[in-house]
């Protein structure tokens, strides 16, 4: 049912008790074209994209619990397109130019608000690294600003630039914002479902099985399903797949926290972060403070993580903005992370025919969702990464051509 | 917080410890002759357990000395604590 003025209409007259799901739950087929394994945001939008962009629909999509219970359900929603070097840019501002038509296209809204993002600089060097962004942001075509003392005391006067961290200036990109997470989930699954993939939830990956070096399709707890292509999409469960599939990853799993508050009346309409004293906020539309944690130093799977990384960064929130000081947090959580050494994805082929991964999103995926999957659908159907993805792939671990985005990615998701 | 036994000053809080990665990654011999593949797995690729986890921590507001520790990735129970140079424990008899 396509979602419309006439269809709220018409669902009102039957007091909205005769909506239809969104999308099925069928029994899964005993074999597909493609197999995504992992239900989250980017697994999703891949299977979308395979279908909508490459008329690819003989596609599952595997989720081992629920649509939106992972990390696409547990991230601070932020959306920006800032990054440094030219192959990380043009990757994050092809996602942000489809999260632009992302309610039109899935006819859903994912209720991206584009108020803008602030990364905040703390001193002198700071300054020096967000004007080469700013820079090398505006040679790409990326919208972005450099704003002094002064001009983000105007734009955010509830922050104490003057405070224990000063603000000497910050980054300004002005197309930046947040979207409704959940949202994204929800529409990504029924537009897919809508061209025909199934999406099958409760339905654990267990192996991978492989002939003569290629994939004929995986185990799962509902049994054995058939496919000639997987493509693997599990944020910090990748390397758990890897190994059954007898490969390695560059990558280790953190947990990641964030935490939000009572709602309150309007009174933050943008999205500031600072890498610097580790810590993120915005406000959301139900008038929480979205606030945004760094991970744990230690490896882990187990979604939750210290009280003293959480202590830090609403000691750091608290000094930026006095104003939150009384302001009671209502509930907080942990998603496990996949960081990969240079704060990039690993997007492209494997050693095993037919596997391919799309992981190491690390702490900053949700942003690339729409872009995630716009890419990983082309290398799944073309069995060639799009030109976006070449420089991601696994061998750039061996050459040696790292793209290193500590700097924007940092603690800035 | 964890609680960490140091093998040298005893149990103190996670916040005193850094954290140090995968434990028994040994640097090859003769760099030179290994290929960019196998110094790649050296580099970069991790076994990123989920489950018992032998691993590297430095009592970096204490002692400063480094150690290792068998932890659970999965429940974040601590395991097992031994020095640097000891094999790894069984994680099914480390209690």
């Amino acid at each position: 049912m396509k979602y419309s003025l006439l269809s709220l209409a018409r669902n009102a007259l039957s007091f909205h008790e005769k909506w239809p799901s969104a999308w099925r739950s069928p029994q899964p087929q005993r074999e597909y074209d493609v197999i995504v394994v992992g239900g989250g945001g980017h697994g999703l939008a891949s299977a979308y994209y395979l279908a909508r962009e490459h008329g690819i629909r003989r596609v599952a999509v595997l989720e081992k619990g629920w649509i939106g219970g992972g990390n696409t359900g547990r991230n601070t929603t932020i959306v920006r397109s800032n990054y440094l070097w030219d192959e990380a840019a043009a990757l994050y501002e092809k996602s942000l130019q489809l999260w632009e038509g992302l309610s039109q296209a899935l006819n859903y809204n994912v209720m991206f608000s584009q108020r803008g993002v602030y990364n905040l600089g703390h001193s002198l060097q700071d300054m020096r690294d967000i004007a080469r962004r700013v820079n090398a942001n505006r040679l790409n075509g990326i919208d972005g600003e450099l704003l002094d003392a002064r001009q983000v005391r105007e734009r955010i006067p509830i922050m104490a630039i003057d405070g224990r961290y000063p603000v000497l200036g910050a980054s300004f990109q002005p197309r930046g914002g947040v979207a409704r997470h959940d949202a994204v989930a929800w529409g990504f699954a029924r537009a897919a479902d809508a061209l025909g993939v199934d999406i099958i939830q409760e339905c654990e990956v267990t192996g991978i099985r492989r002939k003569a070096g290629a994939v004929t399709g995986v185990d799962t707890t509902r049994g054995f399903i058939a496919a000639p292509r997987v493509g693997v999409v599990a944020a910090g469960h990748s390397s758990v797949l890897a190994d059954m599939a007898g490969l390695r990853l560059p990558i280790e799993s953190h947990p990641l926290q964030a935490l939000v508050s009572e709602p309150l009346k309007p009174v933050l309409d943008t999205v500031v972060m600072s890498n610097a004293v580790h810590g993120y906020i915005s406000q959301s539309d139900k008038g929480e403070l979205v606030v945004g944690s760094g991970i744990d130093a230690f490896t882990g799977y187990a979604q939750r993580g210290s009280f003293s990384i959480i202590e830090g960064n609403l000691a750091a929130i608290v000094e930026l903005f006095p104003i939150f000081s009384r302001v009671r947090m209502l509930r907080q959580w942990g998603g496990i992370v996949d960081v990969c050494p240079d704060a990039c994805p690993i997007i492209g082929k494997t050693p095993v025919k037919g596997l391919y991964f799309n992981c190491g999103w690390g702490t900053g995926g949700f942003k690339a969702t729409p872009g995630s999957g716009w890419v990983f659908a082309h290398t799944l159907a073309r069995d060639e990464p799009h030109p976006l993805n070449a420089p991601f792939g696994l061998a750039r671990f061996e050459t040696g051509a790292l793209i290193d985005e500590h700097g924007a990615a940092g603690v800035a998701h | 917080m964890l609680q960490i036994d140091c093998p040298w000053c005893g149990p103190r809080d996670q916040s005193e410890f850094g954290f140090g990665g995968e434990a028994h990654i040994v640097r090859p011999a003769d760099p030179d002759a290994l290929s960019d593949a196998e110094w790649a797995d050296y580099l970069f690729m991790r076994k990123n357990t989920r489950g018992p986890h032998a691993e590297q921590w430095c009592h970096s507001a204490g002692c400063r000395r480094w150690f290792n520790v068998l932890r659970d990735t999965l429940t974040y129970r601590i395991l097992a604590v031994y020095r640097v140079g000891e094999p790894p424990p069984e994680p099914g008899h480390a209690d």
